[in-house]
């Protein structure tokens, strides 16, 4: 084998709120940090899955004897070889591991081959035969919710329907604004694809696995199920993770990989491609939605009226999650006393969809931040003014009846985003033009837009799910170690962990032990909650920790513990300031502590959307400045000024990443990015076509972080993965409108929107 | 030994008179994405990426012609001189794909996957480009309108490979320009290259992305010879606008999941105005 | 199937590969044959550049060289850049300056950005923003990347020549 995991790893020096480096960096910009596509073993196999071709289909009949001709293929197998669950899922286990007498997506696996050579494993899979009765597949949402059609899966073909009913229905105002929208599928689009190896246990009795994934432990839970295996015999190896954003949250190549290994008795390892991992993972929902926004003639909101229809596609996957998160921040930031909300989650013949970066809410916001836009014009008001007036704030009541109690700094994200320095003017070269390197435009035809808009988002899990994470702390000799099962996907937290450890403990040297589940669950990398949840676990272990060694110091000096705190690198008496080194303390002792961590508990929604549901909120604004090409529809966006409410900032250099890369995601669904669907199929499955922003796309960023300490939260910081992802969309679009006068209620914006 | 990397051209020609079924490689950038994906499997693969006869190009000062290697790579075509030689086939290069894609793709390879979005064809069409083509059994010269027969379709025979582009210097303005969704790194949804010659008065045009291979709007190429002032005075807007809308009309675009036809055939109408004010502008 | 011999350089060191298949890509050949995974694959067709290596000095996207067709070239990779116990400069200023998240699209990046400078001692933000075109990442939406890029050239001015 190589190496596995990069992850034991010293560090020195930084504490909380500086910005150290990564302890992963080295190995990374040295091309030695193991991906799981990296990983090797002697006398691995390869495996790959044969995927249905139509959209909606029975099978007739599989037939593999073709694939075992080709020497060098040592397994194929089908849904008949799974031993135990015929399916998954992450709520609702509702999607085979295997397609069972039919297929209800382009992409569903219906067989996997291992053989010893990727292209052994392309040939075999062309020399499977599969007969289908194609049926008429069923790919439009609506239709699916109307309920005429027959379900296309046992459980329906609606997955959620959800009303949030706020006060007085029938409330209105002197100023009514409406609009229907529609947001494209977007794709995670994670440079690091689906990998993952197996390694098989002697006489079959368990399989470990080194995988790519945003939660170990669910993983373990599902894929456990559907060996037939006990999850203990299941062991989860975190491999290096290329970047997630929603995309690792489902089972994907897991059980397949398992399976193969199993059967074959050899190591495998399977790793998409792209084309394939554009049908191997869920993705962001389609949605259409509609909204009617009643104000007084001053711009205060009277009411909110929306119906928001999600295509969840084939499987449940998180759609019922997304589909609340959609209808709970459908009014936005705003303070509204009425409401009147109706979201529906459908299932179609669709690729399914989950979750991605921003969660439902990116939906909701581009609806009502271009809803607050055409309501400030039809009171004739700044659209920053307009936001300001009606903006919430902490012990206000959101549409579910659940009081904001977290710190809301909504005016200062708003005035200080307003405040940041506009850019320059359009430059000299061509090149920073719209249609940049294709030279379309001259100077005389770009038009400068600027737009506005704010966000809030969830943080954490919300309604009744049993959230929590799982740290350990290990102090000996001067050095701390951690060992948690937080998968560390690009977001850093391996160097937060480290901060907190040697912020509270006085030590230098901390050791991150392999994420792995030979410890409890630490909850996924998703929903901007493992710096809260993880962290808190991690901080939780460390102060249980310190108060073992402050009862070691404190017996042997014959005083009370509360009296010992850390100061730098000592452990000193805050009475009579006598001290001694954390090294000298600990020198020949241990002391180590597990802890669990769990948020406040949240409640579920009843049927009219009432319930404490969301456990906190962050906020964010965002200004974007574009030139257009009106004439061509092209669009470069030139500058992107946010101020996010990040609670407090303890890595203020990952904070910054996290803007950054945020934006420039908002930016492609703004954009560019999109999942073409047509008939249930995706047209454009690969890099040329689903198009991701480039360095000559991305646009300079100017920032404020909003530091207001959250006393909910373990260290006082927010999740700030998901806020810039949110709002920057919906400001681009606005940027666009203002530059070109058009309405704009689809995004991505195409060329055409703008310009035919 | 089935991967054969021969340095000169006979050598090649040879081995491909013999296995005229083997994968011929340039750049790579096209054939090895079809390898990668499993769309071909070579059984044997000749890599022409070393011979000198395809490499490097020559200007012939008496025909004021350059002929252009087919192995010449894009970055090549934009680096002078030979970008104001041919200044419209130096753009082009600048649009097509990466700096990584750029340093291994070749004119030739462009020529032969003859893709209607191929970002040098648009030039090599505008300027009547004379495409050599040889074969162990001889050489052979044809147009380039001859040379491209539809959609990822040629002329070129089994065994044959493109050995040269030939296209004439001309001393009046040329561009090229293409519209993708992305600032940079992007397949066109439309494109267009516009030549001109004040001394022999013409304008060629040729679209790229919409049609089935490279179009030239030759209606509107004479309709506009007349009208064009070639003492050096600017075009009229209504001149270029309607020479614009002009070819439009010679372009045959389709609906697919790139962008739609009526997006297509607008932008070339706005491409040809705005190019041709370009390329006339004192 | 996989019968293909022939000897590649890498990094200075020559290679042997046995029994190839005769289409494996100079990506997947130093990936899986020469335990160099440092070229990473994310779209085996040129559009992201996680695989950028130099041959014969120049930079290309190893998943569109064609292994067996490389024989005689100097190929680098980014496991030849620096070594184990030294980073480069530009690796450096990619560590200091936050420019790493996930990191896969990072090896792709410096060896990018090592070719940019090597040929332009400094270039303007619109030339860094040219060259690293056809280097995606998803991560940092490229501004600390640019930062990195930044901090390298002001170090090599800096630097006695």
């Amino acid at each position: 084998m190589t190496t596995i995991v990069g992850a034991k790893t010293r560090g020195s020096g930084a504490r909380i709120g500086d910005s150290p480096t990564r302890p992963d960096a080295t190995a990374k910009v040295q091309g030695r940090f193991a991906f799981s596509s990296d990983l090797w073993a002697d006398g691995m196999l390869w495996g790959k899955t044969l995927r249905s071709p139509h959209p909606y289909a029975r099978i007739i009949g599989i037939d593999v004897s073709g694939a075992w001709k080709i020497a060098g293929v040592e397994a194929v197998i089908t849904a008949d070889d799974v031993p135990g669950q015929l399916t998954y899922g992450l709520i609702s286990s509702d999607q085979p591991v295997f397609a069972v007498d039919v297929v209800r997506y382009v992409g569903e696996p219906v067989a996997a081959v291992a053989a010893d050579h990727p292209e052994t494993c392309r040939r075999a899979l062309d020399a499977i035969v599969v007969t289908y009765e194609v049926l008429t597949p069923l790919t439009d949402p609506e239709r699916a919710i109307a309920g005429n059609d027959d379900p296309i899966h046992p459980d329906g073909n609606i997955l959620r329907h959800q009303r949030v009913i706020l006060g007085d229905a029938d409330a209105g105002g002197d100023v009514v604004v409406e609009g229907e929208y529609a947001i494209g599928m977007q794709d995670q689009a994670f440079l690091g694809l689906e990998a993952a190896l197996a390694l098989p246990d002697p006489g079959g009795a368990g399989v470990e696995l080194f995988i790519a994934t945003q939660w170990l432990h669910e993983d373990r839970k599902q894929i456990a199920a559907c060996l037939g295996l006990s999850e203990e015999k299941v062991r989860l190896t975190l491999g290096g993770v290329g970047g997630a954003f929603g995309a690792r949250e489902d089972i994907s190549l897991q059980v397949h990989c398992c399976l193969l290994a199993l059967h074959t008795t050899r190591p495998v390892k399977m790793q998409y491609g792209r084309d394939e991992s554009f049908f191997g993972h869920v993705h962001r929902h389609p949605a259409t939605i509609r909204m009617r926004h009643h104000a007084q003639s001053d711009g205060t909101l009277v009411k909110v009226e929306a119906r928001m229809l999600f295509d969840g596609g084939a499987y449940a996957s998180t759609s019922s999650a997304v589909l609340i998160n959609a209808v709970t921040h459908a009014v936005g930031p705003y303070r509204c006393a009425n409401a009147v909300i109706d979201g529906w989650a459908a299932r179609t013949n669709n690729p399914p969809c989950g979750a991605m970066r921003g969660f439902g809410v990116v939906q909701a916001c581009f609806a009502h931040e271009s809803q607050m836009d055409k309501l400030a014009v039809a009171c004739g008001l700044d659209p920053v003014e307009l936001r300001l007036r009606n903006v919430i704030q902490a012990g206000d009541v959101l549409p579910t009846g659940q009081v904001l109690e977290s710190v809301a700094p909504v005016v200062r994200v708003i005035e200080e985003t307003a405040a940041l320095p506009m850019p320059p003017a359009l430059g000299d070269d061509p090149m920073h033009w719209p249609g940049g390197a294709g030279r379309t435009a001259d100077r005389t035809h770009v038009q400068r837009g600027v737009g506005f808009a704010v966000a809030m988002k969830n943080l954490m899990y919300s309604e009744g799910f049993d959230d929590y994470s799982t740290a350990r702390c290990r102090l000996e000799s001067n050095m701390a170690t951690l060992k948690f099962a937080t998968a560390e996907v690009g977001q850093g937290f391996v160097v937060i962990a480290a901060q907190i450890a040697r912020t509270l403990l006085g030590v230098d040297d901390v050791v991150l032990e392999p994420i792995d589940t030979t410890i409890g669950s630490a909850g996924s990398t998703s929903a901007s909650r493992q710096t809260w949840m993880s962290g808190g676990a991690v901080d939780a272990a460390c102060r249980a920790v310190r108060e073992r060694l402050f009862e070691d110091v404190a017996s042997r000096w014959a005083i009370d513990p509360v009296r010992l705190v850390i100061e730098g690198s000592d452990v000193v008496d805050s009475i009579d300031g006598q001290r001694v080194s954390v090294a000298d303390a600990t020198e020949g002792r241990r002391f180590e502590e597990t802890v669990e961590y769990r948020h406040r508990p949240t409640e579920h929604l009843d049927e009219l959307g009432r319930g404490a549901c969301h456990v906190a909120f962050a906020f964010v604004a965002h200004r974007a400045v574009v030139d257009v090409d009106p004439e061509l529809g092209l669009v470069k966006v030139v500058q992107i000024a946010t101020a996010q409410d990040v609670g407090r900032a303890l890595h203020p250099l990952s904070v910054l990443g996290q803007i950054e890369g945020g934006i420039a995601q908002g930016l492609g669904l703004a954009v560019m990015e999109e999942i073409v669907i047509e008939g249930g199929r995706i047209r454009n499955p690969s890099f040329t076509d689903y198009l991701l922003p480039t360095t000559l796309d991305a646009p300079v960023v100017v920032y404020s972080l909003v530091e207001e300490p959250d006393p909910q939260a373990p260290l006082g910081a927010k999740g700030v993965g998901e806020p810039p992802c949110i709002s920057s969309t919906p400001a681009i679009v606005a940027a666009i409108r203002a530059a070109t006068g058009r309405a704009l209620t689809r995004i991505p914006v195409r060329p055409q929107d703008i310009c035919l | 030994m089935t991967v054969l990397v021969p340095e000169s051209l006979e050598e090649a020609l040879d081995v491909l008179a013999r296995t005229p079924d083997a994968t011929v490689l340039a750049g790579g950038t096209d054939a090895m994405v079809e390898v990668n994906f499993g769309h071909r499997h070579p059984r044997s693969v000749v890599s022409i990426s070393r011979i000198a006869a395809l490499k490097g190009w020559h200007h012939d000062v008496v025909e004021s012609n350059v002929r252009i290697g087919a192995g010449v790579t894009y970055t090549e075509l934009m680096e002078q001189p030979l970008a104001t030689l041919l200044p419209a086939l130096a753009e082009a290069a600048r649009t097509v794909g990466s700096p990584q894609i750029r340093n291994a793709g070749t004119i030739g390879g462009n020529l032969v996957t003859c893709s209607p979005a191929g970002d040098a064809l648009p030039v090599l069409s505008a300027l009547d480009a004379t495409i050599e083509l040889a074969s162990a059994a001889g050489q052979r010269q044809l147009s380039i309108h001859d040379f491209m027969v539809g959609v990822k379709r040629t002329a070129l025979e089994p065994g044959e490979i493109v050995v040269a582009a030939t296209v004439p210097v001309l001393a009046g303005g040329q561009c090229y320009a293409k519209v993708g969704v992305r600032n940079a790194m992007v397949i066109s949804t439309a494109s267009a290259a516009i030549v001109t010659d004040p001394e022999a008065r013409f304008v060629n045009i040729a679209l790229g992305a919409v049609g089935p291979t490279i179009i030239r709007a030759r209606d509107a190429e004479s309709w506009i010879a007349d009208r064009v002032d070639w003492n050096g005075a600017p075009v009229a807007d209504e001149v270029a606008r309607e020479f614009g809308e002009r070819v439009a009309a010679e372009a045959r675009p389709i609906d697919d999941h790139r962008s739609t036809a009526a997006y297509r055939r607008h932008a070339v109408s706005v491409l040809a105005r705005r190019l041709l004010v370009r390329a006339l502008r004192p | 199937m996989s019968n293909e011999q022939y000897r590649l350089r890498v990094n200075g060191s020559e290679h042997d590969v046995r029994d190839a298949w005769v289409g494996e890509s100079l990506l997947y050949v130093l990936r899986e044959r020469l335990g160099l995974p440092g070229a990473k694959g994310a779209c085996e067709q040129g559009e992201c550049g996680s695989c950028s290596v130099l041959v014969d000095g120049t930079l290309v996207c190893a998943c569109l060289v064609l292994a067996a067709s490389a024989v005689g070239q100097d190929i680098t990779t980014v496991e030849g850049l620096g070594d184990e116990t030294a980073v480069t400069d530009v690796q450096q200023a990619f560590i200091e300056m936050g420019a790493v998240q996930c990191g896969f699209c990072t090896p792709g990046l410096v060896v990018a950005v090592h070719d940019l400078l090597d040929h332009h001692e400094s270039p303007t933000d619109l030339e860094v923003r040219e060259a690293l075109s056809g280097n995606l990442c998803r991560c940092t939406g490229y501004g600390r990347i640019f930062a990195a890029v930044e901090a390298a050239i002001e170090r090599r001015a800096a630097a006695p020549s």
